[in-house]
């Protein structure tokens, strides 16, 4: 029992678990914060019971979000305790400062928002919604940065055994965590207004509560429309730069083995790791790797051969996580830009509405994608050519690693199922027919 | 020199915010089989927590980051080797942070008898094993060092020997009485008075138990030789027999909040009573002190601990204001709109 393998198992297990929740808290969040902005404005009842109704599935996901994030931050000690001991001077501050700027207030504020409905004005209840909305989102800035040093470390020397910081604004203002930023949040916007819209879909298609949620879904809709178009395009430039200092990542993306310029783009590939090429092709579009990475259709891209075969990333997991999630995120744009024309009359557009509706786990299934190929793409380094992931790990038994690995798989199994059920369940039952009483 | 024991007693002070914070819901958890003997005494319980157990389990995940930055290897191998009991520990906080939400969404009595037992499991394990937990890092760990890297030469039987445990029940008990009094706070009626008597019922094996805990320090670890190289420092053990008789006194007065700040002195000081001790020690080794983990020996860089120094400076008491706000907000005795869950 490999402790390496089983670590990266419960880690890459417990983070897809706990992002499957953070990306709706983040969109989610602002929603409903405008939702209830437009009622403490106009005092109009309809954006009140909107507040609550998606407050109170947002509520559901965000106490799964919180309690599964708990276990990540330990599993760095628990599991991956070279590291911490290699990185902590660096990563541990990003962590808490995570937790003192943005998690403190979030998780404080939250308490408020859920109990303090008659406690304060129906403004200042707005108002500690968008500091819950603001406190989470710059919470995901800072993971990120944590993130995006681990992708591209910058700032450090090697100092005492060890990486020690000498640049703090070299890692805050890290060009690779900026553009992770710029394009996880937004994604995690697109996740939220498509959770929005196929809801109100739902309904719209079921004829109830019309006015509810044709509100409900516009809202969602410019929210998702802009998102989208932004993830396809700074996506573009994320992978320009990822070109730039992953070049290993690329080249496994593209299941690419041999240096070429005007390097072609493969639609499909099932690569032969073993032998160094690829058992099929299909689809070859000539000079688009290029143009992808440097943006010039003749450019020469480096292939995997010229890495050393220990520098290799896996490259089927990096290959397809690479197409569901661009093949995807072409789709997110289309849909939304559909429903912009369609936004008058989305009642008698049933064909677009059931769409929309099937369409709730795509963003899911991409943000996904996403993380593993920026995760899965970066091996066999857990710090790019820094430091490796077998270098990494605890000195703790497989065994350990083994049953709590197990543990995580059955608590989190049945939290999932019992979660997507309540979120399911009160989201196909709509809002209460009775208004809700106005708060004061 | 300064900046790290600055350091090493902000640490101190982190876990031991979260223990005054995080600690009443533990209790209040534990509390909650027995004295909810009713529904609506369960919702009570549950409510008189709800809107503030988030925010006060952000103190550990602080206390976990500060760990990590400010001495990334004692969170190394804190963490590696206490790896059960801490992911005990968390899938114990998981369910109990679930429950709260899931409890009252669907109307059936077996549904919530899974989420009331999960309450109370998932509010025990952790007072009992942090206990245990900070009880072992005041007597030592095995640990050795081989190849310049520190390895625990342990398991979790290795934990349960009896000072771990005396500090595990000793944490308990902490926790019974501040839940309790934090009842007495928000509720009213016969659940209050069963919370009242429960403090006032808890309180003498509580005081036992911290004498019993004290003696038995002088045994099982080295604490005390701090103590008596600056007599001074004696007065952190004082004020927390100080928070301990309060707790009677005002009890005994029906002042439930001048009772519940006592209790939180008295947790306060008893932690400190193991950081002062420890000093400068994070984790002490019982194979060979040579071998134990100091603030200095575990420390980040100069420019680490200025920077997080200049961030927790900022921020911490920002967090306090907004946090007191909302005691504040909260501190009241429930009425009907209180009872979200």
């Amino acid at each position: 029992m490999d402790p390496v393998f089983l670590s990266r198992l419960q880690f890459a297990a417990a983070t897809m678990f706990h992002f499957l929740f953070v990306p709706l808290t983040l969109g989610l969040s602002i929603l409903v914060a405008y939702m209830e902005t437009r009622f403490a404005r106009s005092g109009d009842e309809t954006y009140l019971r909107m507040t609550k109704f998606w407050g109170k599935l947002f509520l559901i996901n965000f106490a799964l979000g919180v309690v599964t994030g708990i276990t990540l931050e330990f599993q760095f000690g628990t599991n991956w305790s070279r590291y911490s001991a290699y990185v902590g001077d660096i990563f541990g501050s990003l962590l808490a400062i995570e937790a003192s700027v943005a998690f403190f207030l979030e998780s404080t504020l939250i308490g408020v928002w859920i109990f303090g409905w008659k406690k304060l004005s129906p403004k200042a209840h707005a108002a500690v919604m968008w500091l819950v909305a603001g406190a989470g989102n710059i919470s995901a800035l800072w993971i990120l940065i944590a993130n995006g040093w681990m992708q591209h470390p910058v700032g450090y020397v090697l100092r005492n055994g060890r990486a020690e910081l000498n640049d703090f604004a070299a890692v805050v203002f890290n060009k690779f965590a900026i553009m992770e930023f710029l394009h996880t949040v937004p994604a995690a916007f697109i996740l939220s207004s498509f959770f929005v819209m196929g809801i109100s879909a739902y309904h719209l298609l079921k004829k109830q509560e019309i006015d509810f949620f044709t509100r409900s879904f516009n809202i969602a809709l410019v929210l998702g429309l802009f998102s989208s178009i932004w993830v396809a395009v700074q996506g573009d430039q994320h992978a320009v730069h990822v070109t730039e200092v992953q070049p290993a990542k690329l080249a496994a993306m593209e299941s690419h083995w041999e240096t070429t310029s005007a390097a072609p783009m493969l639609l499909l590939a099932i690569p032969d790791e073993e032998n160094e090429r690829n058992l099929f092709e299909f689809g070859r579009i000539p000079g688009l790797l290029s143009l992808l990475g440097y943006h010039d259709i003749n450019a020469e891209v480096r292939g995997l051969n010229d890495f050393p075969k220990e520098d290799r990333p896996p490259v089927l997991l990096t290959f397809l996580s690479f197409r569901i999630m661009v093949i995807l995120g072409t789709l997110f744009p289309l849909l939304t830009i559909i429903g912009w024309f369609l936004r008058k009359r989305l009642v008698e557009n049933r064909w677009y509405l059931t769409i929309m509706m099937l369409a709730i786990p795509l963003p899911y299934i991409a943000i996904e994608a996403g993380w593993v190929l920026a995760e899965v793409g970066r091996q066999p380094w857990i710090v790019y050519g820094l430091l490796r992931t077998t270098n990494a790990v605890s000195p703790v038994a497989g065994a350990q690693v083994l049953s709590s690995l197990a543990a995580f798989i059955l608590v989190y199994g049945l939290l999932g199922l019992v979660g997507f059920f309540l979120i399911g369940r009160f989201a196909l039952q709509g809002p209460p027919a009775q208004p809700a009483p106005a708060s004061r | 020199m300064l900046l790290v024991a600055t350091w090493f007693y902000v640490w101190g002070l982190l876990w031991a915010i979260f223990f005054i914070t995080d600690g009443f819901d533990f209790g209040i958890g534990t509390l909650y089989p027995f004295l909810g003997r009713s529904d609506g005494d369960k919702r009570s319980m549950i409510n008189a927590m709800g809107p503030l157990w988030d925010g006060n389990e952000v103190w550990l995940i602080t206390a976990g980051g500060v760990t990590f930055a400010a001495f990334p290897l004692v969170y190394a191998v804190m963490f590696s080797s206490l790896y059960t009991p801490l992911m005990l520990i968390l899938f114990a906080l998981i369910l109990r942070g679930v429950s709260m939400e899931f409890r009252g969404k669907v109307d059936s009595p077996a549904w919530r008898r899974v989420w009331d037992t999960c309450i109370f499991v998932g509010s025990f394990l952790p007072a009992l094993l942090f206990g245990v937990a900070f009880a072992n890092i005041f007597q030592g760990l095995p640990l050795d060092k081989v190849n310049q890297e520190y390895l625990f030469r342990g398991n979790l039987l290795t934990l349960l020997n009896p000072y771990g445990l005396l500090g595990g029940i000793l944490f308990l008990l902490f926790f019974l009485v501040h839940g309790a009094l934090w009842l007495a706070i928000r509720t009213e009626g016969d659940l209050q008075q069963r919370a009242v008597r429960t403090a006032a019922w808890i309180w003498l094996p509580l005081l036992l138990a911290a004498v019993a805990f004290l003696a038995y320090s002088a045994v099982a670890t080295n604490l005390y030789a701090n103590y008596l190289a600056r007599p001074f420092r004696f007065v952190v053990i004082l004020l927390a027999v100080a928070g301990l008789l309060g707790i009677r006194v005002f009890l005994a007065r029906q002042q439930f909040f001048k009772a519940w700040f006592a209790s939180a002195l008295a947790i306060v000081a008893a932690t400190f009573f193991g950081i002062v001790g420890l000093f400068p020690r994070m984790l002490p080794s019982t194979i060979a002190d040579t071998y134990s983990l100091t603030a200095f020996n575990a420390a980040s860089s100069q420019l680490t601990l200025k920077i997080m120094l200049v961030v927790v400076l900022l921020f911490i008491p920002v967090v306090l204001a907004y946090q007191i706000w909302a005691y504040h907000l909260f501190r009241t005795k429930m009425t009907g709109e209180d009872m979200v869950y």
